[in-house]
C-alpha cells in the first residue's frame, strides 16, 4: 500500500516490479470507481422512477405512515390476545372490527379452535403437503438431471429445463389459473407452491447427486447391479441427509410462500391478514402477526435444529443460494 | 447366488451381529414414514376437500382458457336484420371497420359464409336456412318461427339444444345458431393484434411489414403506434415490468447497503460485546421472520400501491436475512490476516478495512445477487398482493378470465426477465468468487 517508494535504492528490475503493481492497482481502483458510480446511478434513477410511478410520493406520504401508525392501535393490549383466541370483546358494538366470536370452528359443543389458529393451520398444512408433493417429484427427477447417472444427453437437458421453467414461472399465474378453474380454495396453492418447489428443490437435489462419491456406485456395477439398485444402495444414502436438510429448509421458505399465496386467492391467514389490514382492524392484525411471528420462529428453529443433527453447520453456509 | 452352507451362515452371523440384528427404527424406518406421510397426505385430502373440490372444477372452461394461451377467438354475433345477415362485433372485436375477412365472405343477397379451415367445413349463412357443411356434406339447418331445427340423425357436430342448435368444428370454432342471430367463435393459432390494433393506421402490417418501415425510416411511429397498442397495452406492461425489477434492485441493493454495517456490529469476533451481538441478531432476526406479506400489505396501507411499498417490503425482511447470513460469514472469517495488520499498530477501523473486508466482500456480493435474483421473483407476488407492477397486472388480467394470452405475454416477459438476471448474476459471481463456488 503506502510507502514502498522511498525504500533508497531499487534496481531495475524492482523497479519494473513496482511500476507494474501501482498500474494495476490504478487499473483496479479505476474500475471499482467506474463500478461504483454505476450502481449509484441506477440506485437513483431507479429511485426517481419507483417515487414517480407510486400513487402517492414517498416524502408526501411519511407523515400519513405515521398517522396510520399512530391510529391503528387497539383499545387495550388485552383485545389482540381476545381476538387471537375468539374471545368475546367488551368494546363489541355489532361491527366486524370487534366481532372476535363469529368465525370459531367448534370442534364439539363447547370446545372451538379459534378462528385466525385454524387458518394458521390451513396455511402450515399448504406448505407441508406442497413440499411433500414437490419434494417426492423432485426426488423421482432429480436422478434424471445428473451428470454422472445419465450423462449429458437430451435427458438431462430437456430435465434441467423443466426445473428451470418451473422455477421462474410466477406462482401467482398457476393459483390464477386454478383459481378460475376450482374457485377459490387451498387446492390451487398446494398446486402453485408445489410446481415451484420441483424446479427448486429439484436443482438442489441434482447438484447434491452430481458432488456424491462414485466409487460405491463402480463397486456394484462390478457386481451387476441394475440402474435402480445402484442408485438405491450406492447413491441414497450418500446424499440423503442433505436431501432432508433441504426439503426442511423449503417447507421454511414455503410457510412463507402460502402465505402470500393465501392473499392473493388461495385462503388460510394470508386472505384473513390482508382483509384485516385493509379494514382497519388493529387488533386482529396484530393478533395475525403474533401468531405468524411465532409460527414462523418455532418453525424456523426446529428445522434448523433437525437439519444441524443431520449434516451439521454446513447446511448453514447456503445462504439463500438455495431458495 | 449360491446356498452357504449353516455353519458358515452362523460363522457371519455371530461375526457381524449389526448387519443382522437391526434396530427397529434402522430396519423399518423408512417403511414408517413412508406410511406415516401417505396417512398424513390422505388425512390433508379430507381436510382441503379435495375431492368435492375437483368435482365441482368446470374443467370444461380450463380447456378454454388453456387454449386461449396460445390462440386467440374472433366471437361476432351475426345478427338477422331485415332479411339480411348483419355482424356484429364486441369491444374486443379483433378486425378494424370494414375490414375484408378471409373466413367470413357477405354475399350480395344478403347471405353469408363463415369458413371453418377448409372449404368443406363451411356454414352458408341466411334469414331462413343455415347451410351447416361437414366434410363437404351439406346439412340444412331450418330456422322457422317455433324455434330453430337442426336436420334428421345428424352428425355428431351439429346438436340441438332447445330452441337452438350447436355446430362445433374442434379447435377451428363453433357457432350456435338462434332464431335471430349465429353466434359465431372461430379460433387461430397466435395472439391477435400484437402488433398494432385494429384502430392504428398501421394495422395489418406483420412483422415483415413492420421490419421493412423501421428500415424505411418510419420507425418512431411503429414504435408508437406498437406501445400504444389498445389491446395489447404493450407500453402499460412494460413499465409494470420495470417497476417490478425496481423494486426488486432498489429493495436488495439498499438491503445489501444497511445489512453491511449493522452485520459487523452483530459478529462475536468483530464487536466483542455480548449484549449488542445478542440486540443486533435478535433484532434481524426480528425482521425476517415477519413475513414479507405483512411488510407488503403495512406498507400499501401507508405508501399506495405503487413500487414504494414493495422496494420497503423487500428492503425490511432482507435487512435481516442478509444481516444473519453476513454475520455468521463475518464469525467465519481467517483471523490470521486481522492479526497481522493489528500487530503493526493498525486503527480497529484500518484493522476491519484490510483484514476482514477483503475476506468477505466476495461471499457478501455472491449473497446479495443471489437474493437479487430471488427477490425478481417474489416482487411480483409482493405487486399481486398489491404493491403494483406486473403481479397487479396479472392478477386483473386473470380476473377477467378472458385475457390469458395476455397472461401468457406476461409470462413469457418475466421468465425472460428471470433468465436474463439469472445468467448475469452468475457471471458477476462467477467472476469475483470463481466458477467452481456455485
Amino acid at each position: 500500500m503506502a510507502d514502498i517508494a522511498h525504500i533508497p535504492p531499487l534496481s531495475p528490475a524492482s523497479e519494473t516490479l513496482l511500476r507494474h503493481y501501482r498500474s494495476q492497482v490504478l487499473t483496479r481502483r479505476v474500475y471499482s470507481v467506474i463500478g461504483v458510480a454505476l450502481v449509484v446511478v441506477a440506485l437513483l434513477a431507479a429511485m426517481n422512477y419507483a417515487n414517480a410511478a407510486n400513487s402517492g410520493k414517498f416524502f408526501d406520504r411519511i407523515p400519513y405512515l405515521f398517522d396510520f401508525l399512530k391510529n391503528f392501535v387497539p383499545n387495550d393490549p388485552l383485545e389482540i390476545f381476545r381476538a387471537m383466541f375468539d374471545i368475546e370483546s367488551p368494546y363489541y358494538d355489532g361491527s366486524l372490527k370487534f366481532d372476535y366470536t363469529s368465525d370459531r370452528h367448534y370442534l364439539t359443543e363447547s370446545l372451538y379452535i379459534p378462528n385466525f389458529v385454524y387458518q394458521l393451520i390451513i396455511t402450515v398444512n399448504i406448505a407441508v403437503v406442497s413440499t411433500i408433493i414437490g419434494g417426492s417429484l423432485a426426488f423421482c427427477l432429480c436422478f434424471f438431471a445428473a451428470t454422472n447417472l445419465v450423462g449429458a444427453g437430451v435427458v438431462r437437458w430437456v430435465v434441467r429445463r423443466i426445473m428451470e421453467v418451473l422455477r421462474a414461472f410466477p406462482e401467482i399465474v398457476i393459483a390464477g389459473l386454478l383459481t378460475a378453474v376450482l374457485s377459490i380454495g387451498p387446492i390451487a396453492a398446494i398446486a402453485a407452491v408445489s410446481l415451484h418447489t420441483i424446479g427448486a428443490l429439484g436443482k438442489l437435489f441434482f447438484e447434491v447427486v452430481e458432488n456424491a462419491d462414485m466409487k460405491p456406485e463402480e463397486g456394484l456395477r462390478s457386481v451387476g447391479a441394475t440402474r435402480l439398485e445402484r442408485v438405491r444402495f450406492a447413491i441414497l444414502p450418500q446424499v440423503l441427509p442433505n436431501f432432508v436438510s433441504y426439503t426442511l429448509l423449503r417447507t421454511e421458505i414455503n410457510v412463507r410462500a402460502s402465505t402470500i399465496i393465501g392473499a392473493v386467492g388461495g385462503g388460510g391467514i394470508g386472505e384473513v391478514f390482508r382483509l384485516s389490514i385493509g379494514r382497519d382492524h388493529a387488533a386482529k392484525t396484530y393478533a395475525i402477526v403474533i401468531l405468524l411471528l411465532v409460527t414462523i420462529v418455532c418453525i424456523d428453529q426446529f428445522s434448523g435444529w433437525l437439519r444441524r443433527r443431520l449434516v451439521g453447520n454446513q447446511s448453514f453456509e447456503l445462504g439463500r443460494g438455495a431458495a | 447366488m449360491t446356498a452357504i452352507s449353516a455353519a458358515e451362515r452362523n460363522r457371519l452371523e455371530s461375526k457381524y451381529p449389526a448387519v443382522f440384528r437391526q434396530g427397529f427404527f434402522r430396519r423399518w424406518g423408512l417403511l414408517l414414514g413412508v406410511g406415516l406421510t401417505v396417512a398424513y397426505l390422505v388425512f390433508c385430502w379430507f381436510f382441503f376437500s379435495v375431492g368435492p373440490a375437483l368435482q365441482n372444477g368446470k374443467w370444461d372452461r380450463a380447456g378454454i382458457y388453456i387454449q386461449d394461451w396460445y390462440s386467440w377467438r374472433a366471437q361476432p354475433r351475426l345478427r338477422f336484420e331485415d332479411g339480411a345477415v348483419v355482424p356484429q362485433w364486441s369491444s374486443r372485436g379483433q378486425y378494424a371497420e370494414g375490414a375484408e375477412i378471409d373466413w367470413l365472405t357477405p354475399h350480395d343477397d344478403g347471405s353469408m359464409t363463415a369458413t371453418f379451415g377448409s372449404a368443406d367445413d363451411r356454414l352458408e349463412i341466411s334469414t331462413t336456412q343455415v347451410d351447416v357443411y361437414v366434410d363437404g356434406v351439406a346439412w340444412p339447418v331450418m330456422i322457422t318461427d317455433n324455434g330453430v331445427l337442426a336436420p334428421r340423425n345428424p352428425p355428431a357436430n351439429i346438436e340441438q339444444d332447445g330452441s337452438k342448435v350447436l355446430v362445433s368444428y374442434g379447435f377451428a370454432g363453433q357457432a350456435e345458431i338462434r332464431d335471430n342471430q349465429v353466434a359465431v367463435q372461430r379460433r387461430f393459432l397466435g395472439w391477435a393484434n400484437f402488433l398494432y390494433d385494429p384502430r392504428s393506421p398501421l394495422w395489418g402490417n406483420d412483422l415483415f411489414d413492420t421490419v421493412g418501415l423501421v428500415f424505411s425510416g418510419h420507425g418512431q411511429q411503429v414504435l408508437s403506434e406498437w406501445l400504444g397498442n389498445r389491446a395489447w397495452q404493450h407500453a402499460d406492461i412494460l413499465a409494470k415490468l420495470m417497476q417490478t425489477l425496481v423494486m426488486a434492485f432498489v429493495g436488495t441493493l439498499f438491503a445489501t447497503l444497511v445489512a453491511f454495517p449493522l452485520a459487523f456490529v452483530a459478529a462475536r469476533t468483530i464487536t466483542p460485546n455480548r449484549a449488542a451481538n445478542w440486540l443486533m441478531k435478535r433484532g434481524f432476526d426480528f425482521l425476517r421472520s415477519i413475513d414479507m406479506l405483512i411488510w407488503a400489505l403495512f406498507f400499501t396501507r401507508g405508501f399506495g400501491p405503487g413500487p414504494i411499498p414493495g422496494i420497503a417490503a423487500i428492503f425490511f425482511t432482507d435487512t435481516g436475512a442478509l444481516g444473519k447470513v453476513y454475520a455468521e460469514a463475518l464469525e467465519n472469517v481467517d483471523d490470521k490476516q486481522r492479526e497481522g495488520v493489528k500487530s503493526v499498530g493498525a486503527s480497529p477501523a484500518s484493522v476491519n478495512r484490510f483484514g476482514v473486508v477483503p475476506q468477505v466482500l466476495p461471499v457478501f456480493i455472491s449473497q446479495s445477487l443471489y437474493f437479487w435474483e430471488s427477490n425478481t421473483r417474489s416482487a411480483t407476488i409482493i405487486g399481486a398482493v398489491g404493491a403494483g407492477g406486473i403481479g397487479l397486472k396479472l392478477l386483473e388480467a386473470m380476473g377477467t378470465n378472458s385475457d390469458w394470452d395476455k397472461v401468457a405475454y406476461m409470462v413469457l416477459l418475466i421468465l425472460g426477465v428471470v433468465f436474463l438476471f439469472d445468467n448475469v448474476s452468475n457471471a458477476i459471481r462467477s467472476r469475483l468468487i470463481g466458477p467452481a463456488a456455485h
